[in-house]
């Protein structure tokens, strides 16, 4: 069964090939130069000749010195000429199997084999060239494999996945925003960025017409004119006109804010149906999104400086897919907190609420974020106090005093609390943001300190999340650790491929573990 | 059931902060002929300066190449060794944690039911001396794979089945 063989031979072929082909280049070269003058072909020749040979032999070695085994519970790969590297791959890790063939390859009846399991890194295992049957042959082997796997599983006794949601049946709506809910959203979403696309067209006038914007006399001109104008004006009429202009600047900000909101979230809503979570939003391009509940890793609700005053917030889901180049997928933009509290309760996570125990930062950690953020302008102070004109220290001496007091501020968002099931984080400067993630499906646990939180005894504590991140910052150390202790047990009473299953299968599974958590209390 | 009693310090079942395994003492042997590698090129590159400098005479000869000499001593006998004393690991039935970090200190526990795949690797230097890098991949963004370097080759392969038959029987 677990004997070991070696990719295809032709594979070595190929190799050549390869080699040959990135010798065509420099040797045509060396010909059409004027090297080594009427020998200059053999030259080119020659050089061919050597690069075809020696990419042929590191080909055949790198062939030789690979080898794969089917063993009864992984597929091996060794390769290496000088260095060695192994990788085993459990087939209960392996999540799909594709076959690649490319022309050439394709000519000698050979495929690429790639095996991809769950990793976060995106590295897998792959096999470069099999023989088509030997590829389908693995495929098949793989594929029997989890079969049998499942059917044992189903033996053991689990439920089958019927995950289907009792109440509410097809397309329950969780979160919809109307037009006054979107004028609302877009007048906190204020934006000034009209003026760097109002830049872009200036420079596109510039380009395309005769009139050149950036000829500073032309704009001296026009505002010696306008400046003359002005002064004749008094000085009521001209502070009148700063606060128009002012005025003008607040309005454009805020209507920039109504309209791209308005494009990117009209029609917003959210509904939960046997599928999972479907998002649609947009105005002129409309899209639709769906997300398997089982697929959310943890939850983020955010707000900002301003709306947070209000009561707004905004929520969205991390999971593996990606959203527009962000980490996750934004399900309530903005709503308040009692909204949210339904759709995260669909998501299968819990809000904080008044009986959550928060654990807060180490005030040691408070203190020297508030010295070093500040330092700076500490610094600053000293020059200004010696050279500059009286006074003027009193700037960075304020800014320092202004660092100080955010610094401690924040110190109240810094906090995270630990349940039966998931973890609460919140952090944040000016207003607080805070993460959910189940325990269970976390995948490491680091304590992370550097050489100041090393001596004052606080640590960050990283967890190992699927398609986000998820950090504590500031913890003691002792805490840090039992937080650890605590997750660890959670997580290693589950294995990765029940994950998936049905919530009440994975709890009861996870419950062993905690109950024996409690026990040792 | 979601509101379990907040966690405190003396109360918990804490298996991870035993004792730490030591590497095998030939990763230091394998760091230091690394590190003498990688100080070859400057150490030439000095020697020229001085040389190129040696012309105009505006130091006293040596003070390049003596300090990256010196500089170059140090990190060669003092670093490995305390790099050395910085890592360790402990692997217990279901977990593995790795620590190390001279200045920036990691702790890191991985439990076997959240491995991905396992690499296990070796250079020509970590072949020569018989040790062997064994390599976590998991599925979480950070600490999307977590290494071990400096194991002995067949303490490295041991491991690497233990956890190996871990995942297997997990799923069974």
């Amino acid at each position: 069964m677990s004997d070991i063989r070696r990719t295809a031979p032709l594979s070595v072929v190929l190799g050549a090939l390869g080699s040959i082909r990135s010798a065509i280049f420099p040797a045509i070269a060396i010909g059409f130069s004027g090297i080594g003058g009427g020998d200059r072909l053999w030259i080119a020749l020659g050089v061919g000749l050597a690069a075809a040979a020696i990419g042929t032999a590191a080909s055949w070695l790198g062939w030789w010195r690979q080898t794969y085994t089917i063993g009864a519970a992984d597929i091996r790969v060794e390769s290496g000429i000088l260095s060695r590297s192994a990788r085993s791959m459990p087939y209960e890790r392996i999540q799909d199997v594709s076959l690649e063939a490319k022309p050439v390859p394709r000519l000698f009846g050979l495929v690429a084999v790639k095996f991809e399991s769950g990793a976060g890194g995106g590295d897998d295992l792959s096999l470069q060239y099999l023989t088509a049957a030997e590829g389908e042959r693995l495929r098949q082997l793989v594929r029997e494999r989890r079969d049998e796997e499942q059917a044992a599983q189903a033996e053991a006794g689990d439920r089958p996945v019927s995950a289907a949601p009792t109440s509410g049946g097809e397309g329950e709506v969780l979160f919809a925003m109307g037009p006054a809910r979107l004028l609302r959203f877009g007048l906190f979403e204020f934006s000034l960025a009209v003026f760097a696309v109002l830049g872009g067209a200036l420079q596109y006038v510039d380009n395309v017409t005769d009139i050149d914007v950036w000829n500073v006399d032309l704009w001296r001109g026009w505002l010696e004119e306008q400046g003359a104008a002005m002064a004749s004006l008094g000085p009521y009429a001209q502070a009148a006109g700063a606060i128009a202009g002012l005025a003008g600047l607040i309005v454009i900000g805020f209507v920039t804010g109504v309209v791209r909101t308005a494009l990117r979230d009209w029609g917003f809503t959210l509904t939960r149906s046997a599928r999972g979570f479907r998002r649609q939003r947009g105005l002129l391009t409309r899209t639709d999104v769906v997300m398997p509940v089982h697929r959310v890793q943890g939850i983020v609700i955010g707000t900002g400086l301003v709306r947070y005053r209000f009561g707004w917030h905004s929520l969205s889901f991390v999971s593996l897919a990606q959203d527009a180049g962000g980490e996750s997928h934004v399900v309530a933009p903005f709503a308040q907190i009692e909204e949210l509290a339904p759709i995260v309760a669909a998501a299968g996570f819990r809000l904080p609420d008044e009986n959550t125990r928060w654990q807060r930062a180490s005030t040691r950690h408070r203190t020297d974020t508030a010295v070093l953020g500040s330092a700076m302008f500490v610094l600053a102070t000293i020059p200004a106090a010696l050279f500059a004109p009286p006074g003027v220290f009193l700037l960075p001496l304020g800014a320092a005093a202004v660092a100080v007091a955010a610094n401690l501020y924040a110190w109240q968002f810094r906090r995270f609390a630990l349940t039966g099931t998931q973890i609460i984080a919140t952090s944040g400067f000016l207003s607080p943001t805070t993460r959910i993630v189940t325990r269970l499906k976390l995948h490491s646990v680091e304590i992370a300190q550097g050489p100041l939180a090393r001596r004052r005894g606080y640590a960050t504590v990283h967890c190992g999340l699927a398609g986000g991140s998820f950090a504590i910052a500031g913890v003691s150390l002792a805490e840090a650790r039992a937080l650890r202790a605590s997750v660890l047990e959670t997580i290693a009473a589950t294995d990765y491929s029940r994950l998936d299953a049905p919530e009440g299968q994975a709890l009861s599974a996870a419950q062993p573990g905690f109950s024996a958590n409690l026990a040792a209390t | 059931m979601d509101q379990s009693p907040a966690i405190s310090p003396s109360a918990q079942p804490l298996d991870d902060d035993g004792e730490l395994t030591r590497l095998h003492p030939n990763y230091t042997h394998a760091l230091r002929v690394q590190t003498v590698l990688a100080a070859i090129p400057l150490l030439v590159g000095a020697l020229v300066a001085e040389a190129m400098l040696h012309e105009a005479a505006l130091l006293p000869p040596g003070v390049i190449a003596g300090t990256v000499l010196v500089i170059a001593a140090a990190l060669v006998i003092r670093v490995p060794t305390r790099r050395y004393n910085a890592r360790g690991f402990q692997i217990s039935t279901d977990r593995l944690r790795v620590v190390r970090g001279l200045l920036f200190r990691s702790d890191t526990v991985v439990p076997f039911g959240r491995v991905q795949h396992i690499d296990l690797d070796q250079g020509p230097i970590e072949r020569f001396f018989g040790i062997a890098t064994l390599t976590l991949h998991t599925a979480g963004n950070h600490n999307a794979s977590v290494s071990l370097p400096g194991l002995g080759e067949g303490l490295a392969r041991e491991m690497r089945e233990t956890i190996r038959a871990h995942i297997r029987r997990e799923t069974m």
